[in-house]
């Protein structure tokens, strides 16, 4: 019974039905959040997903917001052991925590220190079975971090996005991002949130309710799902709207006023 | 999948974590988490605990009140009655001299109850083990020799985990003249290395596992500070901050005014950091709030609890209350207290159930922040 409950959130992105081939293949999935409500839920359930024992993804997972043991911690409680994913190189981490570009001795410019971090990607791919090739996640927590990586020019990231883009097309690797959307909203030119938008085929927002915080509703998930039908048919986006409550072991979704 | 699978249980201790040596300034929690006492015992418990080591408070200043000092100042106390390594980084000429207005510890409530039996009291604290005294005669002597950590007294309350601080008697010089104080002055700083290097030192300094460092930053963005138009140059610090308070089991203070800040940075800033608190001044003399709230002559200011650190889960702390006023008990002791909504005078027509008793309150545009 408590597959159903989170069922609402992989309905909307394709996840309920099949693992196999990995539904998010080629698509670069957004998410958005805010000070009063975190999307990193989001994150972990994807990687999760990515990481069921029923397929053959890997997810490469690209840390700028917190150690290893963290999400360690909070994915062992979700059911997925992490080390033990690394061990089988279904897993690859990279801790990003102490880049600093431009570096002080190193003197890695903010340009070369995402170019070296594409690279590493790059090759890691690569070096997979052919197999696993084909089923590539990379996860990036979060992008708001990797601006002060670079000290501000967010151009340097867009780029390094544009870079992850192509490899969706060639390996048909799955995107996974999340930000701070109030961040941007409160700029004067929120330029770096637009193009994210633009660039994002699933776009995943986590709000809080309109009527303030609640011990049994934590927010509300907004996913904008692009269709990908291009040509004679008309291009529908389809949006679903739902409500979550957060917990240790799973994520409840359901329908304003569905909960007692 | 029938590769040879190896004994590898999903279970395995977790012992890289070091939990340290359960000195009387930590306290274990759930998920792996050690805390440290905010030197406000309400403030520990509005938090579930205190502040987990490892993680980065930040505190928004209220420009026309200094609330936030009142937060530095027990914060600074209570590590070093801990005998817990503080830096304290400030905007002054003289960071040094601001450690001589740290509050000192109160005596222990217990001992107020033993104050009319001098000579119980001082056996009692002898023996370091409290009991009640109409008790003490069936207590053999081996019993009387137990270190009970627990209920224990102790004359200067080094043994509790959390102190109440008297803001009126002056933490004793033989505190601040320990080995692991140290004081930055970052006025004149042009740039945030010299900063940068001093937190780097220090948390490099002792060694993980045996005791936890607290940094104390004032008024970070503060205009005297040569680097405070260095917007990204400041969130680059906060990171390493994080990372460096991260990996050496320390906790980090940072207060700044967020006026100073763009919007967009301030909410960067917001999204730094684990627990986020707000301070806010109370106006003198607003009859509005005086009829709406009870106890409002005695509040000094308002304390906003914005965040609550999530190291280790993804389960958000939904706090009944997240709005509490600051209060001086007895002139001495900062207390936290819920708001509570003054009984409504029915003559004056207003409505009686409008808002619930804390953080939902009708003045909202008062009270908005």
């Amino acid at each position: 019974m408590n597959q159903r409950s989170s069922n609402l959130l992989d309905e909307a992105l394709g996840l309920d039905q099949t693992i196999e081939p990995w539904p998010l293949r080629g698509r670069a999935v957004v998410i958005e959040d805010r000070v009063e409500t975190s999307g990193s839920f989001v994150l972990h359930h994807l990687l999760k997903r990515s990481l069921s024992p029923n397929s053959s993804n890997v997810s490469i997972f690209i840390a700028f917001a917190q150690p290893f043991s963290h999400y360690d911690r909070i994915l062992r409680k979700l059911g997925c052991n992490l080390v033990l994913q690394r061990d089988n190189s279904r897993f690859f981490f990279f801790d990003m925590l102490m880049l600093q570009c431009p570096g002080g001795h190193e003197g890695i410019t903010p340009e070369g220190g995402l170019i070296a971090l594409y690279g590493k990607i790059h090759k890691t791919i690569l070096a997979l079975p052919e197999v696993s090739r084909k089923n590539v996640s990379i996860i990036i927590d979060d992008l708001s971090l990797m601006e002060v990586a670079v000290n501000g020019s967010s151009d340097y990231v867009l780029d390094f996005l544009h870079y992850c883009r192509t490899l969706t097309s060639e390996f048909d690797c799955s995107l996974i991002t999340l930000n701070h959307e109030d961040i941007y909203s409160s700029a004067d030119r929120p330029t770096f949130l637009l193009q994210m938008e633009y660039l994002a085929d699933i776009l995943i927002k986590a709000e809080p309710l309109a009527t303030g915080l609640a011990t049994d509703v934590h927010g509300q998930l907004t996913v904008l799902s692009k269709s990908m039908n291009y040509g004679q048919e008309s291009s529908r986006n389809n949006t679903s709207n739902f409500h979550f409550k957060v917990k240790e072991n799973i994520v409840e979704c359901f329908y304003p006023g569905s909960r007692g | 999948m029938a590769a040879a699978k190896t004994r590898a249980s999903s279970f395995s201790r977790n012992l890289s974590a070091a939990a340290p040596s359960q000195g009387p300034g930590l306290k274990c929690g759930p998920n792996g988490l050690v805390f440290l006492s905010s030197g406000i015992p309400d403030l520990d418990k509005i938090l579930g605990g205190g502040f987990p080591l490892g993680s980065l408070v930040m505190v928004m200043e209220d420009a026309e009140a200094p609330h936030h000092m009142l937060l530095l100042r027990n914060f600074m106390a209570q590590g070093l009655v801990h005998n817990q390594p503080l830096l304290y980084a400030s905007p002054a000429r003289d960071p040094r001299g601001f450690l001589g207005t740290l509050p000192s510890p109160a005596a222990s409530k217990d001992n107020k109850s033993y104050e009319t039996d001098p000579d119980q009291s001082k056996n009692l604290q002898e023996k370091g083990l409290r009991i009640a005294w109409q008790y003490k005669k069936y207590f053999g002597e081996n019993q009387l020799n137990f270190d009970g950590q627990k209920g224990s007294l102790s004359l200067d309350g080094k043994h509790e985990y959390s102190n109440e601080f008297d803001l009126r008697k002056p933490l004793d010089r033989h505190f601040l003249n320990r080995q692991h104080v140290d004081c930055v002055s970052i006025q004149d700083s042009p740039d945030l290395s010299v900063l940068r290097d001093r937190c780097s030192t220090f948390s490099s300094q002792f060694p993980r596992v045996s005791c936890a460092g607290r940094i104390a930053i004032q008024s970070f963005c503060a205009p005297q500070c040569a680097y405070s138009n260095m917007e990204w140059d400041m969130l680059s610090f906060i990171r390493s901050l994080k990372s460096m308070v991260r990996s050496s089991n320390s906790v980090a203070i940072i207060t700044f005014p967020p006026s100073l800040l763009s919007p967009s940075f301030c909410k960067r800033w917001q999204h730094m950091a684990d627990t986020l608190l707000s301070v806010k001044a109370i106006p003198d003399e607003d009859k509005d709030l005086a009829q709406l709230l009870t106890g409002y002559q005695e509040m000094v200011g308002f304390l906003n609890v914005h965040k609550v650190a999530r190291i280790n889960t993804q389960v958000p702390v939904i706090l009944e209350a997240t709005t509490f006023s600051i209060k001086l008990q007895k002139r001495r002791y900062l207390v936290l207290e819920c708001l509570n909504q003054a009984p409504v005078d029915g003559s004056s027509g207003t409505s009686y159930g409008t808002s619930g008793s804390c953080s939902g309150s009708s003045k909202a545009g008062n009270l908005d922040f």
